[in-house]
């Protein structure tokens, strides 16, 4: 089936199976492979992503599904060189250890900043309730989380 | 994990939808929210060889007030619910039940229709459908007709859906006085118990999900209540109450219970 997606401000066309679900097909089609697959059935957020400003996860919806939609990847998210201020707060406030869970975090991170741009530590917990850390602990993540809000109102 | 094989055809209207599903019948899967329906069929669980998306059927995705009620559409996701001014105000049970459910990537794909139709026993929306008395539109090749919530569910993951028949819309009436209590499972986030009480003057009715094979209405409770939420001593009556490695059927049962009596004097 050919479909048409936005990736990162970017139009890609290919002919792609049904089955394929959307993050293999940014990982194994476009070769984004910051996208990161955990479980591969919707319980780790390892592969969060926003569609059309949304997180969603992308091992569980199907790239034809994506058809004209606006998809951002980790890839995303750094502007010029410049890092994007959630992802220069997880490096400020030590929100990674191993990383692996680190680009659904930012994601995830940039979903519950849009809802709550001045987010209580709750919100923050509450939000993160889909992503799995097993380094962190998450207190870092949701100090890294609560810099970025503070970055980004300034 | 990737899927057996299958046709996708994105369906522009709810008679497609319907003349797809009456061709193929148990070949064919509807596909909204995709998140109960997609990882089973990584896991093979489920091969259909045919997915019928309804995500871009028009109409089926608002939410409606009507005079005396809510009508929200299938394709709904839980977040739009959860952000709906017309839900907060009207329907403020169904509010505080989707801030209980699953998690922010989850809410914003998957679906009250999708939800419905899978009647998983742990599912948080059948409690609030049995408690609020709504009425579940759908639609088949013999058109539409509605059915009463206290009709719908079956079953473990089986419903009065025909095979052919896809669910439309859900119609609340507006709720004044309800809330939602749910004991979390502690992984999954599902509901272990999940009880909805309506108050309509002094009498109540209790929805109750996560505690059998089919939700059900707390008749018995509702019978014996009157103003005392000591009433909650009979949450699992006549109950065949589950039992899995979460909570045990005793466990359980006593769980009811006391989510019952939290209930009824929140
Ligand atoms: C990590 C995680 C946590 C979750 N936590 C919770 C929770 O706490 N509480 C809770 O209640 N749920 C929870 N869920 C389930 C979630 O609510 C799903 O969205 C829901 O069960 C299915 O809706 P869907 O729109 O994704 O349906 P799909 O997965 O697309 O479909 C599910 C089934 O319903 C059928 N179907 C879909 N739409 C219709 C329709 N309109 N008419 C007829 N048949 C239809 C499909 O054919 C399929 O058999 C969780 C899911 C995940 C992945
Ligand atoms: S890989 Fe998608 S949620 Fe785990
Ligand atoms: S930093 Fe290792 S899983 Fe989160």
């Amino acid at each position: 089936m050919n479909v048409t997606i936005t990736v990162n401000g970017k139009a890609h066309t290919h002919d792609i199976e049904p089955r394929t679900s959307l993050v293999q097909y940014l990982r194994e089609t476009l070769d984004l492979t910051g996208t990161h697959i955990g479980c591969d059935t919707s319980g780790c957020g390892a592969c969060t992503v926003t569609l059309n400003g949304e997180a969603i996860k992308s091992c569980t919806m199907l790239a034809v599904q994506a058809d004209g939609s606006e998809v951002t990847t980790i890839e995303g998210m750094a502007q010029n060189g410049e890092m994007h201020p959630i992802q220069a707060a997880f490096k400020e406030k030590h929100g990674l250890q191993c990383g692996f869970c680190t680009p659904g975090m930012v994601m995830v991170a940039a979903d519950i900043l849009k809802n709550y741009p001045k987010p209580s530590e709750d919100d923050i917990r509450h939000g993160l309730k889909g992503n799995f850390c097993r380094c962190t602990g998450y207190h870092n993540i949701v100090k890294s989380i609560q810099l970025a809000a503070e970055t980004i109102n300034e | 994990m990737i899927p057996a094989k299958f046709d996708y055809i994105k369906a522009s209207s709810v008679s497609e939808a319907v003349n797809l599903l009456d061709k193929h019948g148990f070949d064919a899967k509807i596909l909204s929210g995709g998140q109960s329906l997609l990882p089973a069929m990584k896991l093979r669980l489920n091969r259909p060889e045919i997915v019928i998306d309804i995500n871009g059927i028009a109409g089926m995705n608002t939410i409606e007030e009507t005079g005396d009620g809510v009508i929200i559409g299938a394709n709904c996701t839980h977040t739009q619910i959860l952000n709906s001014e017309v839900v907060y105000k009207n329907l403020n049970i169904l509010h505080r039940t989707v801030q209980t459910l699953g998690d922010v990537q989850v809410r914003n794909r998957g679906t009250i229709g999708g939800s419905l139709a899978h009647a998983d026993p742990s599912a948080d929306y059948p409690a609030v459908v049995l408690a609020c008395e709504a009425n579940i539109e759908v639609e088949g090749k013999n058109g539409k007709r509605t059915i009463a919530a206290t009709d719908f569910f079956e079953g473990i993951f089986t419903t009065a859906l025909a095979d052919d028949e896809i669910i439309i819309a859900v119609h609340f009436p507006k709720v004044a006085h309800g809330n939602y209590q749910k004991f979390y499972q502690s992984a999954s986030r599902f509901a272990i118990v999940g009880v909805a009480v309506v108050h309509d003057g002094n009498a109540v009715r209790v929805g109750i999900t996560g505690v059998s094979d089919t939700p059900y209405r707390a008749t018995e409770v509702e019978k014996a209540y009157n103003g005392n939420s000591d009433a909650a001593e009979h949450a699992v009556d006549g109950v065949e109450v589950m039992s899995d490695h979460f909570a045990d059927t005793e466990y359980r049962s006593h769980l009811t219970k006391v989510m019952v009596k939290r209930a009824l004097e929140a």
